[in-house]
């Protein structure tokens, strides 16, 4: 007798992505419906929170109507509503606590709150099982943090960046390089055709700590370009692009594989839309198989690294089992961290 | 028919359930809460009150704008959602239209009011038509001293409704020599039984398609169109 499946519908509303997805124990995708508005911040250089939220309105329920008519399913068929509590943008992240507070209600479902940074680490769920004790090293436009997980739904920060994220170095330096927002894609490739030659600083490499830093970096990027401007000098872009992105990668991996060492676990999970960096998942590779080859590497694929409700619904499922349901005054909690209780 | 009707386009949270002509309940606080945290606890409670379960509600009637972006968004995004996974009608009514359906009995023009700040107003013109608020000047986000303008012209007498009118007083003062006067305290409250009557006749929208009526476009979006008349309109959501 084949047992009954666990499907939550998702909803994911944290920043420029509309997205709706059907999970089915946590680890199976039956739809991952991403309505991405990169085009409409394009036009602004960044992500504008006003017209986000705007667009969140205009494609919530087709969203969710696609995700339910693709994956073929009821809401008879359905466990729970799961959606992004936050961190992200109040004003998009209340477009979908609403939206699931409704279709919740509407069909007396458990309504199940996640940590969008949760959801990025589960989004590693749907390769294989997650083997604890697990570091994880999120990395995203608003995050950068290392993660210590003892078991399922555990999380404790051993590490964080103390000023911007690697993300948000990467739109930054891509602002500055004349790139098209946003510039971390562009970073990468270009980085992978140049060479290290300007030996940016790696912040806070050697402290005995795994806090990140980013915005020395960033000034010094900055520096380096205005000088040059100013003496006329042209730089090669494709040679500042590598330095900068070896830098940020030497610090991130450097620190993590130590995190790995002293906290003694099994497997690293790499996540956040950052994950997506070419570069960063090649060198944590190469360094991981000749550094700390008993542990095991995760990456999630390219599809999954950006926000999705797919990885929602993975990190849901955990708290289904435990039967940690939100009330209808759940609210939207712009900064809440992945420790919170 | 039994109606839901929702308003969270200002600090007024205001829930009605009404069956056809017959109001069951109506749940108003005016307080400066959050409309995220007490609006679907409000319909709870409301609709256990009355004896009633979601999937007997047959349509659904919301405040669709002006108002506070936030508050509206909250209001308009559990109306559709609820419209949608229930699927049955939705109808927006402006919420400065139901505002002026909180009078009756005045035959001169009803003007409602918003504070939009920096002395602009959302505001409209309504005047009755037999039984039927008919609408004067349209809905807009304009300077009070604008809005004076245009009433002057229309030289009929004048009440304005809403808890922001009364602070424009100067305005009007310096602008009107027509009649004028303001609402009594408990017409200046919107009132969720008043938007499911307006809502009752009414042909319904769109689900999917439906949006708040902002009647002001983002910052930042102003300025692009302005320096982008040629790409306005344009398609900027992308499946991936």
């Amino acid at each position: 007798m084949t047992q009954k499946k666990t499907l939550i519908l998702a909803i994911e509303t944290s920043c420029d992505e509309t997205s709706a997805a059907i999970v089915a124990d946590g680890h199976i995708i039956l739809s991952n419906i991403v309505a991405s508005q990169i085009k409409s911040h394009m036009r602004f250089g960044g992500v504008v929170p006003e017209i986000a939220s705007r667009h969140h309105v205009e494609q919530i329920t087709q969203c969710i109507e696609e995700a339910m008519s693709q994956a073929k399913v009821t809401y008879q068929d359905l466990a729970a509503v799961a959606v992004t509590e936050g961190p992200g943008l109040v004003g998009a992240l209340l477009v979908g606590v609403n939206a699931a507070k409704a279709i919740a209600f509407a069909h007396q479902l458990p309504l199940i709150p996640v940590n969008h940074m949760a959801g990025h680490i589960y989004a590693n769920r749907f390769e294989a099982p997650l083997e604890f004790p697990l570091m994880a090293l999120v990395v995203s436009g608003g995050h950068t943090e290392l993660v210590y997980m003892e078991k399922d739904g555990v999380f404790e920060i051993v590490g964080e960046t103390r000023d911007d994220a690697a993300g948000e170095a990467y739109d930054k330096v891509g602002r500055v390089l004349g790139l098209t927002y946003p510039g971390g894609k562009q970073i990468d490739q270009m980085a992978h055709i140049g060479q290290d030659t300007f030996h940016f600083p790696r912040a806070m490499i050697k402290e005995n700590n795994y806090d990140f830093s980013f915005s020395g970096l960033k000034s010094a990027f900055i520096n380096t370009v205005h000088n040059a401007e100013q003496k006329q000098i042209a730089l090669n872009k494709e040679d500042l692009a590598a330095s900068f992105q070896a830098s940020v990668i030497e610090v991130l991996v450097t620190k993590t594989i130590r995190a790995c060492q002293e906290y003694q676990v099994k497997t690293l999970v790499l996540a956040g839309g950052v994950a997506a960096n070419a570069g960063l998942r090649a060198t944590l590779k190469e360094q991981m198989a000749c550094q700390l080859a008993d542990i095991k590497l995760m990456i999630p694929p390219l599809a999954l690294c950006g926000d999705n409700a797919a990885m929602i619904g993975a990190a849901a499922y955990i708290s289904y089992q435990k039967e940690e349901w939100a009330g209808y005054d759940l609210n939207a909690i712009p900064s809440l961290e992945i420790d919170e209780k | 028919m039994k109606i839901l009707a929702i308003d969270t386009s200002n600090q007024v949270m205001t829930i009605a359930l009404l069956e056809d002509q017959t109001i069951l309940g109506e749940l108003t606080t005016n307080i400066k809460g959050n409309h995220s945290t007490r609006l679907m606890p409000g319909i709870d409670q409301l609709m256990k009150e009355v004896g009633m379960v979601p999937n007997q509600l047959e349509k659904i009637v919301v405040a669709k704008g002006p108002g506070s972006y936030t508050g509206l968004r909250i209001g308009v995004v559990i109306a559709k959602t609820l419209a949608w996974t229930l699927d049955i009608p939705l109808v927006g009514i402006s919420s400065l239209k139901s505002l002026a359906g909180n009078v009756r009995h005045f035959e001169g023009v009803i003007v409602p009011i918003f504070d939009a700040r920096r002395d602009n107003i959302y505001t409209g013109a309504y005047q009755y038509k037999g039984k039927q608020l008919a609408v004067v000047i349209p809905d807009q986000h304009i300077a009070a001293e604008k809005m004076s303008e245009q009433l002057e012209k229309i030289n009929q007498p004048i009440l304005f409704v809403g808890m922001d009118a009364e602070q424009f007083d100067p305005i009007f003062k310096k602008h009107l020599s027509v009649a004028y006067d303001f609402a009594a305290p408990e017409e200046n409250m919107p009132s969720a039984c008043v938007l499911g009557r307006l809502g009752l006749a009414e042909a319904p929208s769109d689900t999917h398609e439906f949006l708040p009526s902002y009647l002001k476009l983002a910052e930042a979006e102003e300025n692009w169109q302005k320096a982008h008349p040629e790409l306005k309109g344009g398609n900027f959501i992308e499946k991936i």
